[in-house]
């Protein structure tokens, strides 16, 4: 995803000013001149400055080079062709679906599904994507569940087989 | 001596040297792959080492970057696509020379080079990082304050690219900085009343998003096409070796030195070094015109430089808690995690750690030759791997790794964000290393700035009382300085220009 410099150095500014507004409202220390905001507010006034130079940079670019007509902003060749841009939404997809759903269904079902659905739409085939998942998660289990003891989320599973 | 003898107990332990050998096969693994970089071999190895004592955990990370760095150089030569950032530098060069049939001389060197390079920047490590330690003790909040401002501004003007971007890059990292409780009030900032980001912005996680999942989404936009090795024969990678390396002698050492120096600069990692390196070559070359028709002698300087810039790394990480580059920014977080504060004290109170992590570098750097070795023995069937089954597995490993961290989704939450994050800053060409360095020191700099205000009754004359910090003061006033002073040169110069 390619942004005009105008377009990354507006969202800059807005979300600098939004930042600085909000550190005004953190408490002073009493008899101390400087508090929780300083950091905050000058971190926010050099971000400000930084998005009005690129705001600045990106029109002057537009200006000169001829390129009055130039898109503000490009998806890259990955949006042209729908295969990619499905698996491309996919990539977070599968992290938010983990994030939602782990905890009601449990890592070893949830790893499968998502590393089947992954693998399948990277262009393994159905039985090989299915056989890895299954094989890549049951070595995930082991590792950090028996090896590593770290709490994997059971989930719906684990009241399947009591 | 009495410490050298036990950091060498400590090292040479089963386990140490077990997983020594189980992350060396990992990074060369990892560092062959073109897209997977030596970093993201580190931040994936983090989820690891948070369940091991120090020795090894430290031992894991050297061991695999180094094994990475090297490995890199295999598709490079091989295919003409650099395994890692820090390959980039010479792999036309390197291709080159495949394909004149010199594929084994080209590997050959790079394996040396870089055990040599290795070897030279661990010396470099040895013998500067305790002497500095032994001046840094004095140091106190004020001359803590300059030297983060100095990695910060450093981080800016040495990353690629332009330096606005950078310092974009840069704030962004203070801010994450600034999220959860404050140091000096108690305040929560930026939490939205969320009790998890109460305790800030984990840095694990954000490392393996930034490292981890921008690369698999890198891979997915533009999966390309996976080429297969030429088949030339690789056998005695050895062979001719000694007498390129007794004619370029010279260069060897001036790699090694250029590589330690920009190791040390925060920001600049192996592969800035390997830039210079192979650009210092060319310029003092006595047959420039060879460069680009597959000369070795580029090969010889870079790919010493950069396993020489690995180890320069750690020495402001090590002496100051300063990062060298993105790697070392990686292990602080573990140290960190590990509740050892990289500084001078630990110099003083664990010296014999500190001794075994630089025997782990000479140890990893020797194990190189033979590992590496292997490594190109069986590079055509490494590289046949294939890419589309990987990703999503590493995938799946962050996902289990960020939560390994806290044992909360929170975690995946923060890696996702900071991914997407660095996938959109870097294609449009904002550097990620100074968001690293701004969330690794954007603590240090606020509590050593907020703890000097209180000392100096808020005078800001406090922060030139000292003469270490005056001098680190004034540095970092003239570091700043430098872009101005060039934006108005450029201001003047340029109507004289179009006046003649």
């Amino acid at each position: 995803m390619q942004l005009n410099d105008a377009v990354t150095g507006l969202v800059i500014v807005i979300f600098a000013l939004a930042e600085i507004a909000y550190s005004t409202t953190f408490p002073s220390l009493h008899g101390q001149a400087y508090g929780p905001s300083l950091f905050p507010i000058l971190i926010g006034c050099g971000l400000l400055a930084c998005g009005l130079a690129l705001i600045a940079r990106g029109l002057r670019e537009r200006r000169s080079a001829g390129a009055e007509n130039a898109p503000w902003l490009q998806w890259g060749d990955w949006a042209q062709d729908p295969a990619t841009r499905i698996n491309m939404m996919l990539v977070p997809g599968v992290l938010i679906a983990y994030i939602l759903l782990s905890d009601f269904v449990g890592f070893i079902p949830l790893a499968i599904i998502l590393l089947s659905l992954l693998l399948y739409r990277l262009g393994s085939s159905l039985g090989a994507s299915l056989l890895y998942a299954v094989v890549v998660t049951i070595v995930l289990q082991l590792l950090f569940s028996r090896v590593l003891l770290v709490p994997l989320p059971e989930g719906i599973a684990s009241t399947l087989f009591r | 001596m009495d410490t050298f003898l036990q950091a060498l107990m400590l090292v040479l332990d089963v386990k140490v040297l077990g997983v020594m050998l189980a992350s060396a096969l990992f990074g060369l693994f990892v560092g062959s792959i073109p897209g997977l970089t030596a970093t993201m071999a580190a931040a994936l190895l983090i989820p690891f080492t948070f369940f091991m004592e120090p020795v090894p955990a430290i031992a894991a990370i050297v061991t695999t970057v180094a094994m990475a760095i090297f490995a890199g150089d295999i598709p490079g030569a091989l295919l003409r696509i650099p395994g890692t950032p820090a390959s980039a530098a010479y792999c036309d060069e390197a291709y080159a020379m495949t394909r004149k049939g010199q594929a084994e001389t080209a590997l050959g060197i790079s394996l040396v080079c870089s055990a040599i390079g290795g070897i030279l920047g661990a010396a470099v490590l040895t013998l500067t990082a305790p002497v500095l330690a032994e001046f840094a003790i004095k140091f106190s909040s004020f001359e803590y304050f300059w030297l983060a401002c100095l990695g910060l501004s450093c981080a800016v003007v040495v990353s690629s690219g332009s330096t606005l971007k950078g310092f974009v890059s840069l704030l962004i990292g203070l801010f994450i900085a600034t999220i959860g409780i404050d140091v000096t009030a108690g305040h929560p900032r930026f939490t939205f009343g969320s009790v998890e980001m109460m305790g800030g912005i984990s840095f694990i996680p954000a490392m393996i998003g930034m490292f981890a999942i921008s690369e698999v989404m890198r891979y997915v936009a533009a999966p390309g096409s996976q080429q297969a090795a030429p088949q030339q024969p690789i056998r005695n990678v050895f062979k001719g070796i000694g007498s390129i390396l007794s004619r370029y002698k010279l260069n060897v050492a001036r790699g090694g030195v250029i590589g330690a120096v920009v190791g040390i600069l925060p920001g600049a990692g192996a592969d800035i070094a390997a830039w210079i390196a192979f650009a210092m070559s060319k310029r003092f070359s006595r047959e420039p015109e060879k460069f680009g028709t597959g000369h070795v002698e580029g090969l010889v300087d870079s790919g010493t430089a950069n396993n020489a810039g690995v180890a320069g790394a750690w020495i402001p990480a090590l002496v100051f808690g300063i990062p060298g580059d993105s790697i070392t920014a990686i292990v602080i977080g573990v140290l960190y995690m590990k509740g050892m504060n990289p500084g001078p004290t630990v110099f003083m109170n664990q010296p014999e750690l500190i001794n075994a992590v630089f025997i782990v570098f000479f140890l990893a750097n020797v194990a190189l030759i033979p590992l590496g070795f292997m490594a190109i023995r069986l590079s055509r069937r490494i590289l046949h791997v294939p890419r589309k089954v990987l990703i999503p597995i590493i995938l799946m490993f962050c996902v289990v790794g960020a939560f390994a961290i806290n044992n909360t989704v929170f975690g995946i939450s923060v890696m996702l964000v900071m991914g997407v994050l660095a996938y959109i800053m870097e294609s449009n060409g904002f550097p990620v290393a100074p968001t690293i360095l701004g969330i690794v020191l954007g603590t240090m700099l606020e509590s050593n700035f907020m703890s000097s205000m209180i000392k100096a009754d808020g005078e800001f004359s406090g922060f030139f009382s000292r003469p270490i910090a005056a001098t680190l003061g004034v540095l970092v006033i003239v570091i700043w300085l430098i872009p101005l002073v060039k934006l108005l040169v450029g201001l003047v110069r340029k109507p004289q220009a179009s006046q003649s």
